[in-house]
C-alpha cells in the first residue's frame, strides 16, 4: 500500500482517526474477552457485569465509525487503497462491536454461573478464550501494520480454537450424560464455548478484511475449520 | 510531506481485455475501432507524447486521465489529426482506424474529421441557428434534399437527448441556448454526420452538475453505437462513464485498463498516487 501522504492533509487526518477509532475499539474489545475469562475461571459476578457494562463503549465507537466512515465517502469519494482502508474500518469495526457482545454475553453468564454450586472449569475453556485473544491480538496487529501475510497466518489460527472448541462441546456432552445436574451449569459453559468459537470467527472475518486492504483481491482459498459440533450427535441411551 | 513524483513513468502496466474476468455486461466481442501503435508527438522539439501503444474498442467509453501537460489532450488532437492546422507540430508511429493509417499524408483531413467527431471543454456552437448548427457539417459531405435535412436533423438533436428541448425554436441562435444545452449540441453536430469515434476533451467541465450528469447520460447512450473516448480531470466522472481508463504521466501511457481495475486496485504506484489525490 502507498505510504505517500495525500496532498490534502485534512484527509490524511480523517483516515488516522478513523484508524486510531478501530485500534481502540480493538483493545476495548480484547480486554473485554479478557475479562470476561478471568470473571469465569475466579467466579467473579461483579467483573462479569463490569464486562457487560464495558460493552457500551465499544459499541459506542463502532456508532462513530460508522459515521466517519459515511463522511469520508460522501466528502472524500476515496478511490482504490483509501477505497478499500475505509470500506475495511468500516467491516472491521461490525465485526469487532459483535466480539464485544459475545464477551458481554460471557460476563452475563457468569453472573448465573456464580449463583450455582461450585465446580470445576474445563481446563480447555480458559484455553479456547486465550486462543480467540491471541487471534484477535495477531489480527489487530496486521491491522495496524499492514500486513497481509500476518493477516493469513491469524486466518489459519482459527483451526486450533475450532478444535478445542468440538473437544470441550464431547467432553460437556459427557458431564452432562453423567448427571443431570450438570445440565444448568454445563449448558452456560457450552453457550460460553460457543461465544469463544464464533469470536474466532469473527477474528477470522478481520482477517480476511485486512488481507483485502492490502491486497486488493478476497482471501480466495478455502479457510481449514475444526468445528465439527455441528454435526455431533448423543446416541440413545 | 508531499512527496513529488519520479521524473519518468515505469513500464507500462495494460491489462489486456483477454485477461479480464468476466463480468455481466462486459461478455460481448469487442472490436478495436482504433490501434495507437508506438506514438510519439512533438511540439517542435519537444517530445510531448512517448511511444504510447493503445487500444479504443467500438462501442466502448476510454477515458485518459492524468495530471495537466501528460499529454492526453495531445493524445485525443492526434486521433483527428487537429494538430496538423499547426506548424511544427508532427506525429510518428500509426494510428489504425478501421485497419488504415490516419497518420498517412494520403489521409483526406475532411473525411477523417467527419469519421472521427470531437467535442471540446468550451461549448463552440456556430453563431447561427440551432438548425443550420447541425445541418452545416451534413452539407459539407453530402447533398440532401429538405425533408432528408429535417429528418437527419431531428434525428441528431434526438440522438443528443435535446429534441424536446429545442424543438420549437429550431431557428433561434445557437448561441442563446443554456452552457449544458449548447454542449449537447455540439455532441448533436458531431453525431450528425455520422462519425465512428467520438472525442470529448472535457466535455463537462463549465457544465454545472445537472447538465453534467445529463451529458453522462447521453455518454452512456452514445456508447451502443460509437467507440468514445473521454479526457476529463474529474476522476468520479472517469469512474461513472468509462469502461476503460488510461492513466497518463509526462507524455507516457503509465497505465492502462477497465476502469473498475484502475479505480479499485490499480496496477502501478503512480497511478495509485494519482487517484488517491497523494500526487506532486
Amino acid at each position: 500500500m502507498t505510504t505517500l501522504e495525500h496532498t490534502v492533509k485534512s484527509y490524511d487526518e480523517e483516515l488516522k482517526k478513523l484508524q486510531q477509532d478501530i485500534a481502540s475499539m480493538g483493545s476495548l474489545a480484547e480486554s473485554e474477552l479478557q475479562n470476561a475469562m478471568q470473571a469465569l475461571i475466579r467466579r467473579n459476578a461483579d467483573l462479569g457485569s463490569q464486562v457487560v457494562l464495558d460493552d457500551a463503549r465499544v459499541d459506542e465507537l463502532e456508532q462513530l465509525a460508522g459515521a466517519q466512515v459515511v463522511r469520508l465517502l460522501a466528502l472524500r469519494q476515496p478511490m482504490a487503497s483509501d477505497l478499500r482502508e475505509i470500506v475495511a474500518a468500516l467491516k472491521i469495526s461490525s465485526d469487532l462491536e459483535r466480539i464485544g457482545d459475545y464477551a458481554a454475553n460471557i460476563g452475563k453468564r457468569v453472573v448465573a454461573l456464580s449463583q450455582v454450586p461450585p465446580f470445576r472449569l474445563p481446563s480447555t475453556l480458559p484455553r479456547m478464550g486465550w486462543l480467540a485473544q491471541q487471534n484477535i491480538r495477531s489480527v489487530l496487529a496486521a491491522y495496524a501494520m499492514r500486513d497481509a501475510d500476518k493477516a493469513v497466518t491469524a486466518w489459519q489460527a482459527d483451526e486450533e480454537l475450532d478444535e478445542t472448541y468440538s473437544s470441550l462441546f464431547r467432553e460437556l456432552l459427557t458431564h452432562m450424560m453423567e448427571d443431570p445436574r450438570n445440565i444448568g451449569p454445563c449448558t452456560h459453559l457450552l453457550f460460553i464455548a460457543k461465544n469463544i468459537e464464533r469470536i474466532g470467527d469473527h477474528a477470522t472475518n478481520i482477517a480476511e478484511t485486512v488481507y483485502f486492504m492490502v491486497i486488493g483481491e478476497p482471501l480466495r482459498s478455502a479457510r481449514p475449520k475444526g468445528d465439527s459440533t455441528s454435526y455431533m450427535t448423543v446416541p440413545p441411551q | 510531506m508531499s512527496t513529488a513524483m519520479p521524473e519518468s513513468a515505469p513500464t507500462v502496466t495494460i491489462t489486456t481485455p483477454g485477461a479480464r474476468k468476466p463480468v455481466p455486461g462486459h461478455q460481448e466481442a469487442m472490436a478495436e475501432k482504433v490501434s495507437i501503435r508506438n506514438l510519439n508527438f512533438f511540439y517542435d522539439t519537444h517530445k510531448a507524447l512517448k511511444d504510447i501503444n493503445l487500444p479504443l474498442y467500438d462501442k466502448k467509453v476510454t477515458a485518459f486521465i492524468g495530471p495537466s501537460g501528460c499529454g492526453k489532450s495531445t493524445l485525443l488532437r492526434v486521433l483527428n489529426r487537429i494538430y496538423d492546422l499547426y506548424p511544427k507540430q508532427r506525429a510518428t508511429g500509426e494510428v489504425l482506424l478501421d485497419g488504415q493509417n490516419i497518420l498517412s499524408p494520403k489521409q483526406d483531413l475532411n473525411l477523417l474529421r467527419a469519421r472521427i467527431g470531437m467535442v471540446f471543454q468550451k461549448p463552440t456552437p456556430f453563431p447561427m441557428s440551432i438548425y443550420d448548427n447541425i445541418a452545416f457539417g451534413i452539407r459539407l459531405y453530402e447533398k440532401l434534399g429538405n425533408a432528408e435535412m429535417d429528418a437527419r436533423v431531428e434525428a441528431a438533436l434526438r440522438r443528443a437527448a435535446l429534441w424536446t428541448e429545442v424543438k420549437d425554436k429550431l431557428k433561434q441562435s445557437g448561441l442563446s441556448l443554456s452552457g449544458g444545452q449548447q454542449q449537447r449540441l455540439c455532441i448533436a453536430r458531431g453525431v450528425a454526420v455520422k462519425p465512428s469515434v467520438l472525442l470529448l476533451d472535457e466535455p463537462c467541465s463549465a457544465l454545472d452538475p445537472i447538465s453534467t450528469s445529463k451529458v453522462e447520460e447521453l455518454i452512456d447512450e452514445l456508447k451502443t453505437d460509437y467507440c468514445i473516448v473521454i479526457v476529463t480531470h474529474n476522476m468520479q466522472q472517469a469512474a461513472r462513464t468509462a469502461d476503460f481508463t488510461a492513466f497518463m504521466y509526462l507524455g507516457e501511457l503509465v497505465e492502462y485498463g477497465e476502469t473498475e481495475q484502475i479505480f479499485t486496485k490499480p496496477a502501478q504506484e503512480q497511478t495509485q498516487q494519482y487517484i488517491t489525490g497523494r500526487f506532486g
